[in-house]
């Protein structure tokens, strides 16, 4: 199953794009699974996803948590906590 | 009569106060964010997420005319880089008296800073760049409506 992926601010940065295609490797069930994907797969994934506890996730529009199941979503957003307004 | 709206223009707060007050309210509140040039600030970027924002701001904005009776509210956010000085976000709320006004003004500046897709780079002269970080405050305000 192909996901796109979509990154903001400084998770942005560190991954060097703002949005990739990725192929979900089999037993990534969770964002929490994914994010611990990236940050295995290589340098730059490392450096952005070094600390999970500090990444939040929207799937489909709405905000979730580390331990909400994929499913069968189509993309994406990993951002840190916003600090808007 | 709700404005919402997101986008890199500059916030022209003279014209959005005309427009906002066509109704003639019986009070109005507003509040304006500028961009502080603290410390050799010289740009703060703001990004933000097309849809995501959007939709934040626009949920906001119901919330806020569900909860206070409101004949008018307007709510502006600038995106992209700004100078400092430059106006970030324009929060316009009107009612047929001030109590709710002054609320609705307040929800919205709170829970901005917690609810709403957006994240500071901040640029200094003396080279440095730096995204801000989440404070606990910010989150504390924003607590004291739910």
């Amino acid at each position: 199953m192909t996901l796109t992926v979509s990154y903001f601010a400084w998770v942005r940065e560190r991954m060097g794009v703002a949005e990739e295609e990725i192929v979900l490797p089999a037993g990534a069930a969770t964002v929490g699974d994914l994010v611990g994907w990236l940050a295995a797969r290589d340098e730059r994934g490392a450096r952005a996803f070094a600390e999970p506890g500090r990444i939040r996730a929207a799937l489909g529009g709405a905000m979730v948590g580390a331990t909400a199941p994929l499913g069968d979503a189509r993309e994406i957003a990993l951002f840190p906590p916003v600090t808007g307004g | 009569m709700i404005r919402v709206e997101v986008g890199a223009a500059a916030i022209d707060v003279a014209a959005e106060l005309a427009v906002h007050d066509g109704g003639g309210h019986g009070a109005s509140a507003s509040f304006i964010g500028r961009v502080r040039g603290d410390d050799g600030l010289t740009e703060l970027f703001l990004e933000h997420h097309p849809v995501l924002t959007a939709t934040g701001l626009d949920e906001l904005a119901t919330e806020a005319a569900a909860r206070w009776k409101l004949g008018a509210l307007t709510l502006i956010h600038r995106v992209g880089a700004m100078a400092p000085g430059d106006t970030i976000v324009l929060v316009l709320a009107s009612s047929p008296h001030r109590g709710e006004s002054l609320a609705a003004c307040e929800f919205l500046i709170d829970r901005l800073k917690t609810d709403v897709m957006l994240w500071k780079r901040e640029s200094f002269a003396d080279g440095r760049v730096q995204w801000v970080e989440q404070r606990e405050g910010d989150h504390a305000r924003a607590e004291r409506w739910d």
